[in-house]
């Protein structure tokens, strides 16, 4: 046996990815065709899919009330993807100028968050937010700090914190890898040359971390554009992101194929923004070794 | 390189974690095992034997919890409940292939939908002796005359609930559709998270067929919809009644049992059916096709069980909804029947009717809710 396998790294190859291969296969590969075939189906009545081929799921989502919709996400997601390497960088930064056994521990941190689930989490927001009864709102009030409610709920404010809170620690992530394996020596070498902290930063720093930063927004650019719990809870279901016009075609609309073709124009987009970030840090080792 | 290392096992368990949140919605349950060992307890049916345990899929706060136990004392069948919210997500979810669930609760016009989709299983009336206390009047309902599928459960109205100290009483659904940014409720109001419903309110509104299919009527009531957005706090069909207790909010659009509940928490809460009329319902006890001959006996028991008079009496009074059962009136206290917040005068019966099914039409309403819903 073993020597079999010695002697044949081909098969020695598949049966190493068989395990993975097989259950991505059946669980990930053919749904997804599924989901791509129901695009291209009729709806029936009430939910599932009336065998008969059409192209209108489509044409329909290019309809003007869900493309606004698909730009409003866009736009919320760009929003969330900013603020958490805003936020998030410098934290990065703070953790690896740490010595290592402090930086373990700030990663362990980081990572409590994730203890708790998604949606409690979500929901504990919700007492802190609330317009008349939220945390925040009644402290300030009652301090003298305000007289009306700030408008904490229920509007995109509330989403984009929220959709930030969720995806920060994603976000320090991969920036805190990229900096951590930054080669302190070329910032010294940079301060020898006369450079300003100002220059150091961005001309040494910044574009050797920038792989980090690009793979942390990416990170949370993705889940942020397709999000429909954030929204549904602190948007107050007042405002639709993509994610929710999808789902209601699941959940409540019994239009399966016009969800399944939104999914599909959703994964295509997904997959443009994967191949352009490749591109881009291919492009740029390019540039490195050149 | 170590370190680097210990990032990626982190990354992962990140990507794992947020695999896990990305599926907020309750997970549909599993199907109860059937158990080889069980007694079960003389309850008739053949050669069938009890499951251990069944899944009740029911609308939140909608059962008083201790019937459970009793429930499983008497019968051995422990019952888990799992929630929904609408009876949109209940269809999608059976239509999606869902399984495991012994008894459903679905409203009026969902019952006829489930029907055509053949999703329900026929009732087996020797397993349900109870059904003779039933009043006539639910014995024979529309959607499902006879009681072939399903039995009914609770029923009511959909009107509004406020503050009384600090609302003025309202009538009518223009305190919705008619939004004064200068009146205190601006900005703490909330409409039911529910197309057929809310559209049924801007429709009494504007005084046409709660179930109309015409689309000229329909684009005013989105028009409508969305002028009564403006001074929303949000759409809400779980938590509103605890949002006007709390203070939170003002006004909501809801049910009426649910208000009534909330009463316990703020007795100044007052719950209205509006003078132009509206939707009242009556929620049922189905048994799902899928169901298995195990859990399809248990689900009778339970139903039959939930059909006790003084059962259902306890019930009643638990969740301040209306019984439709004739015997358990006889266990009711008298100022439960006279609450005309539970069982309106017929003059305000008259005025509201059921929600229907609306066909092809289901396509144009929830296109209108969507356009409602992103409107800003």
């Amino acid at each position: 046996m073993e020597q079999t396998l010695r002697r044949n790294p081909a098969l020695r190859a598949w049966l190493l990815i068989a395990p993975a291969g097989l259950f991505l296969l059946i669980f990930f590969i053919l749904p997804l065709f599924i989901v791509i075939i129901y695009g291209f189906l009729e709806r029936g009545t009430y939910g599932g899919v009336v065998w008969q081929f059409t192209a209108e799921n489509f044409s329909r989502v290019f309809d003007s009330l869900y493309f606004s919709t698909f730009l409003r996400s866009l736009y919320i997601a760009v929003l969330t993807t900013l603020f958490c390497i805003l936020v998030g960088y410098p934290l990065a930064y703070f953790m690896t100028s740490r010595p290592p056994r402090q930086r373990n521990l700030l990663l362990l941190l980081l990572m409590i968050p994730f203890w708790t689930n998604f949606l409690i989490r979500t929901y504990a927001w919700l007492t802190l937010l609330r317009t008349n009864t939220g945390l925040i709102n009644v402290t300030l009030m009652n301090l003298g700090i305000i007289k009306e409610p700030l408008p904490l709920f229920g509007n995109d404010f509330a989403i984009v914190l929220g959709l930030v809170y969720g995806w920060l620690p994603v976000a320090v992530l991969p920036m805190y890898a990229s900096l951590d394996r930054l080669d302190r020596s070329l910032v010294e070498a940079a301060r020898d040359l006369y450079a300003s902290g100002g220059q150091v930063f961005r001309r040494v720093i910044w574009p050797l971390s920038l792989p980090g930063v690009v793979a942390g927004s990416m990170l949370v650019f993705i889940p942020s554009l397709g999000a429909f719990v954030t929204p549904a809870i602190l948007g107050g279901g007042k405002s639709l992101m993509i994610g929710n016009v999808i789902s209601n075609q699941f959940l409540a609309a019994h239009d399966w194929p016009f969800g399944s073709a939104l999914s599909t124009l959703m994964m295509v987009i997904m997959l443009f923004a994967t191949l352009l970030y490749f591109r881009s840090t291919a492009l740029k080792a390019k540039e490195e070794r050149a | 390189m170590r370190r680097f290392y210990y990032v990626f096992l982190l990354l992962l368990v990140i990507a794992l974690a947020a695999a896990g949140c990305s599926q907020p919605a309750a997970a549909p349950a599993t199907s109860a095992p059937a158990s080889d060992t069980q007694t079960a307890p003389a309850a008739s049916s053949d050669s069938v034997k009890l499951p251990e345990e069944i899944v009740m899929f029911n609308w939140t706060d909608y059962i008083d919890p201790d019937l459970y136990g009793e429930f499983e004392e008497a019968s051995g069948v422990r019952v888990i409940e799992d929630n929904y919210s609408s009876n949109e997500e209940l269809l999608a979810k059976l239509q999606g292939g869902s399984a495991g669930y012994a008894v459903i609760v679905p409203s009026d016009y969902t019952v006829g939908i489930m029907i055509e989709e053949g999703l329900l299983a026929k009732l087996d009336h020797a397993n349900i002796p109870n059904l003779s206390n039933l009043a006539d009047r639910f014995t024979q309902v529309p959607y499902d005359p006879g009681s072939v599928y399903c039995v009914p459960y609770m029923w009511g109205t959909t009107g509004f609930g406020y503050d009384s100290t600090k609302v003025d009483p309202p009538a009518s659904w223009s305190v919705f559709f008619e939004p004064d940014p200068n009146s205190d409720i601006y900005g703490r109001v909330t409409m039911l998270d529910d197309p057929r419903e809310s559209f049924a309110a801007a429709l009494a509104y504007l005084g046409y067929d709660i179930n109309t299919t015409d689309e000229a009527q329909l684009n005013e009531a989105k028009d409508a919809l969305i002028r009564a957005k403006a001074q929303l706090a949000g759409y809400d069909s779980d938590t509103y009644e605890d949002l006007v207790a709390s203070g939170e909010n003002l006004l909501a659009h809801g049910w009426n049992g649910d208000f009534l509940l909330a009463m316990e928490d703020n007795e100044n809460i007052v719950y209205v059916t509006p003078k132009e009329g509206g939707v009242v319902f009556v929620d049922n006890l189905c048994i799902p096709a899928s169901a298995t001959p195990e859990q399809k006996l248990a689900g009778e028991m339970l139903i039959n069980f939930l059909l006790e008079p003084e059962v259902a009496a306890r019930n009643s009074e638990f969740i301040y909804y209306a019984s439709p059962n004739k015997a358990a009136e006889a266990f009711l206290p008298e100022d439960f029947l006279n609450d005309t917040s539970i069982y309106p005068p017929a003059e305000v019966l008259d005025k509201l009717q059921y929600l229907e099914p609306v066909g092809e039409a289901e396509s144009i309403y929830q296109r209108l809710w969507d356009e409602v819903k992103s409107a800003q």
